[in-house]
């Protein structure tokens, strides 16, 4: 961004952002804000017994188990992401372009399927202790707490750290390396002195990720009844006619969140920086295992086995269990056409609202539209539930025409996910050039050309990568649409969640499936995008 | 200058599109809200009372939308939205839900044509809800963990150290909720407090609703589930080989409690008239033969009677709780149930 600023200032290009631009953007920060300006107003109301409720020892405890569970799953996230990265990009491992792509499959399933497939599977009385019951088995340890949690949240995450390091790992350039070797240093040193440093930043934005993820989630802590803000705040909800302690937990939710993103920056400092070096067309010379190669394989297929395998065929085993007992289908077309209509939805508003935000930041870089930038983060770091309980609350009392809308639901998807597309719109903004259009208008070409033959071609692929990923997140999103949605309106992802969390798993397993195919759509862009395939081409 | 207005013809654009983009997902909402149909809030299972919704519409002409969740959680929702509340009609898993949003001055008063079929405990005193099948509280436990003999006459004595990590409960569920307001009401929130208190000293296992506890115990989880008594039936039609039965508390024991799922209709409904349809087919002939027929609930309305598996209504006569007080206790019992850390 700094480069790119450097370059715009010396053009003489006027350093100030047409109004217009700027009151947009400055309507799109606003819509942004709205959630937690209106959870603080609600939070000051609070009345003495509101206040009882949250002064007490609970919530010092719910802190920890959040904040516990966070750094767990980012740690273990990441460890696996950055091993399987490294092995599916620089090792010889045998099959390595089909485990490669195996590797970012476990996106496709949200944590709350993970969670009831991992629940139906290894609780007390689940399948496995069915498959152990001859050699006299007949209870296995409780999973539900902290081990449900860790477990469900680390194999459904970490492919985040695992495709940003896969990008990271194609983006360096091999010189650097190679100038460690010739120098003597170990591979081992290399990696740990060279590789590692300039992944540092690759590494970071996975892990922040992750960590906001676990922060974020409700359905798998939930159904493993883990006591994590996000639990005790649906409870807060469910279960008191005072709602205003689950908006004052909510704040204190998103203040942790924000501090998580802020640490993040802070971490990253300059070193972001280097992810603007452009790739190398050499190919990397994989990295023999030699002996290594027998854990490497234990470690791809104990992960793929747990966060691939296992849900899948759970699912299978519960649908064609759920035929034969007769129970109902639960065939649900018409909730894959919600999930679809509503993501698609939210994908394409998200991109007409980032245009203003990207713009801004690509062309007109000064510190007022860096802070607007970054606000316009916010909604990314808040909770789904957070942002729909605030949603909820305004809406009902002084919304009443948006209240239970679909339009509601779109615009609390563009309010969470709208980094999703902002920010590769204006990466794809900051390759264009200004001086390709002056160069396009000293020819003689008009507005409309420029944007037509220029404009559109370069930047439509980032824009269809963060509409594809708004669509995604959007389809598996499960709080938001939980609380927002119009009555009688049904997504795939609450039809998983009425029948899971009520215990009936065997229902769930229809709409998880459709749920996971219908995500693998906009997955496949983005993989092909990420260049997951070792031998594809980087497509940007 | 001309950029300028470029600009401005974006911005307009932006707008456009994202009204646009709005008003095209909004209109199966909107298709919904005819005269001829009517919105509810149902904090009973869709599984149960869906077929009672289909037969409603078939027999009336009148469509439903439907809007799930716990009663309680409705309740608060119905509260908050105040006179903005798109409902017309709550239907409620307990007596209490409908109490708190009748306090609140939210809901009609009910027609004494329909008022009256309904026998007396059922009913709002005041004649804002009126109820529409009765259930009872009890234990449900498995047979090939639990001795019948083992199991306490009076549920206060479930505190006892010896059910440590063997009970199930639905915390967040109405149905158990109400049954802790009764208990305030019959016993004061001091006796109260310290039954939950001892059952957390338990620690017993937590599920979100009364189905879920009911497979808990069928499958071995936990051993005692507390739950209404029909689930049992609901849960061994899925499967009649699993293990479970039904144990009745004492007569006159806090745990032999009976409380109505009933209907009140919104001061605010836009569709006054369909709701009010609706209070009278549950109330009437199709609706009292439903649940004598086709639930193992209690019928509300004198001459209809319960399924031959469950024991007679007379079986339940727990506490001495007037229905109608309910609603001013359940707040109360929510905020105790938080206290105790169960939510």
């Amino acid at each position: 961004m700094a480069r790119a600023a450097t370059i715009t200032v010396e053009q003489g290009r006027g350093r100030k952002a047409p109004i217009p631009l700027q009151a947009s953007a400055l309507g799109v920060t606003a819509l942004v804000l709205l959630p937690i300006v209106y959870l603080v107003a609600r939070a000051l109301e609070a009345d003495a017994s509101s206040w009882r409720l949250i002064m007490r020892w609970r919530t010092v405890s719910l802190t920890l188990h959040t904040i516990g569970l966070a750094v767990a799953v980012t740690l273990a996230a990441t460890a696996i992401g950055v091993a399987l990265a490294w092995l599916a990009v620089r090792s010889d491992m045998p099959g390595r372009r089909v485990w490669a792509t195996l590797f970012a499959l476990p996106l496709v399933i949200p944590s709350y399927v993970g969670a009831f497939t991992l629940l139906s599977a290894l609780g007390p009385t689940g399948e496995l202790q069915r498959l152990l019951e001859p050699l006299g088995v007949e209870r296995l340890p409780d999973i539900t707490g902290f081990p449900g949690a860790f477990l469900a949240l680390t194999l459904f995450t970490y492919p985040y750290v695992y495709l940003v390091t896969v990008a990271g790992i194609r983006g360096l350039d091999p010189a650097f390396e190679e100038a460690g070797r010739v120098a003597g240093r170990s591979r081992a040193r290399v990696f740990r002195t060279v590789t590692l440093p300039l992944l540092r930043p690759s590494i970071g934005a996975g892990a922040l990720l992750v960590a906001l993820y676990t922060l974020h989630d409700f359905g798998a802590v939930s159904l493993m009844r883990y006591p994590t803000f996000t639990q005790a705040i649906f409870l807060q909800y469910k279960a008191a006619f005072d709602r205003t302690p689950a908006a004052i937990l909510s704040l204190m939710l998103a203040a942790l969140a924000l501090v998580v993103v802020v640490a993040e920056r802070r971490a990253r400092g300059r070193a972001r920086y280097y992810r603007s070096g452009t790739g190398v067309a050499r190919p990397l010379r994989p990295v023999p295992l030699g002996r290594w190669r027998w854990p490497a394989l234990v470690l791809s297929g104990g992960v793929i086995g747990l966060g691939l395998v296992l849900p899948g065929g759970m699912l299978l085993m519960l649908l064609s269990r759920g035929l034969a007992a007769g129970t109902p289908l639960n065939l649900t077309i018409w909730a894959a056409g919600a999930s679809a209509l509503v993501s698609g939805a939210g994908a394409i508003c998200a991109l007409v609202v980032a245009a203003p935000i990207a713009v801004l930041g690509a062309r007109y870089p000064s510190r007022r539209s860096r802070s607007v930038e970054s606000l316009s983060y916010m909604g990314y770091a808040l909770p789904g539930l957070v942002v729909a309980l605030a949603f909820v609350f305004l809406a009902s009392s002084y919304m009443p025409l948006l209240y239970q809308t679909l339009p509601l639901l779109v615009i609390a998807y563009v309010v969470m996910f709208l980094p999703q597309t902002s920010e590769p719109l204006r990466a794809g903004l900051l390759q264009l050039t200004p001086r390709m259009e002056e160069a396009a208008r000293t020819l003689g070409r008009g507005r409309g050309r420029i944007l037509k033959d220029i404009v559109f071609p370069l930047i439509a692929k980032p824009a269809l990568a963060g509409a594809a990923l708004v669509f995604l997140t959007a389809m598996k999103e499960l709080p938001a649409t939980l609380l927002l949605r119009p009555t009688g309106f049904e997504t795939l992802s609450t039809r998983v969640w009425t029948s899971a969390s009520a215990g009936l798993y065997s229902r769930a397993a229809v709409p998880a499936l459709l749920l996971m195919l219908l995500s693998s759509v906009p997955l496949a862009v983005l993989a092909r995008r990420v260049g997951v395939d070792p031998e594809g081409v980087r497509q940007d | 200058m001309r950029g300028t207005r470029n600009q401005w013809g974006v911005a307009v654009l932006l707008a456009v599109v994202l009204a646009s983009c709005s008003s095209e997902a909004a209109e199966p909402q909107g298709s919904s809200e005819g005269p001829g149909s009517i919105t509810i809030y149902s904090g009973r299972d869709e599984e149960f009372v869906k077929t009672l919704f289909d037969d409603f519409t078939a027999a009336t002409g009148i469509e439903t939308e439907v809007r799930y969740g716990d009663s309680a959680e409705l309740a608060a929702t119905i509260l908050e939205e105040g006179d903005n509340s798109p409902a017309d009609l709550f239907f409620s898993q307990d007596a209490g839900s409908l109490g708190a949003v009748a306090d609140g001055g939210l809901l009609a008063p009910i027609d004494d044509e329909i008022l009256d079929r309904v026998e007396d405990r059922f009913r709002s005193d005041v004649g804002t809800w009126v109820g529409t099948s009765g259930r009872g509280r009890v234990a449900v436990y498995n047979t090939e963990l639990v001795d019948e003999a083992e199991l306490p006459g009076s549920i206060f004595d479930l505190t006892d150290p010896s059910w440590k990590g063997r009970i199930g409960l639905p915390p967040t569920n109405s149905s158990f909720q109400a049954h802790v307001a009764a208990m305030i009401v019959a016993y004061g929130e001091d006796e109260t407090r310290a039954w939950l208190e001892g059952l957390m000293a338990n620690d017993p296992r937590f599920y979100e609703d009364n189905g879920a506890t009911t497979r808990a115990v069928a499958s071995g989880e936990v051993e005692v589930g507390l739950v209404n008594h029909y689930y049992k039936y609901e849960v061994e039609a899925e499967d009649g080989s699993l293990p479970i039965e039904n144990h009745y508390f004492d007569r006159g024991d806090a745990g032999s409690f009976i409380n109505a799922a009933g209907v009140g209709v919104l001061a605010s409904a836009s569709n006054a008239d369909g709701a009010a349809a609706f209070a009278d087919y549950l109330t009437g002939d199709p609706g009292q033969t439903f649940v004598s027929e086709d639930s193992w609930e209690y019928p509300v309305v004198a001459g209809y009677e319960a399924s031959v598996d469950v024991p007679p209504l007379a079986d339940f006569a727990g506490p001495d709780v007037d229905l109608s007080q309910l609603g001013a206790a359940l707040p109360q019992a929510l905020d105790l149930l938080a206290q105790v850390g169960m939510v």
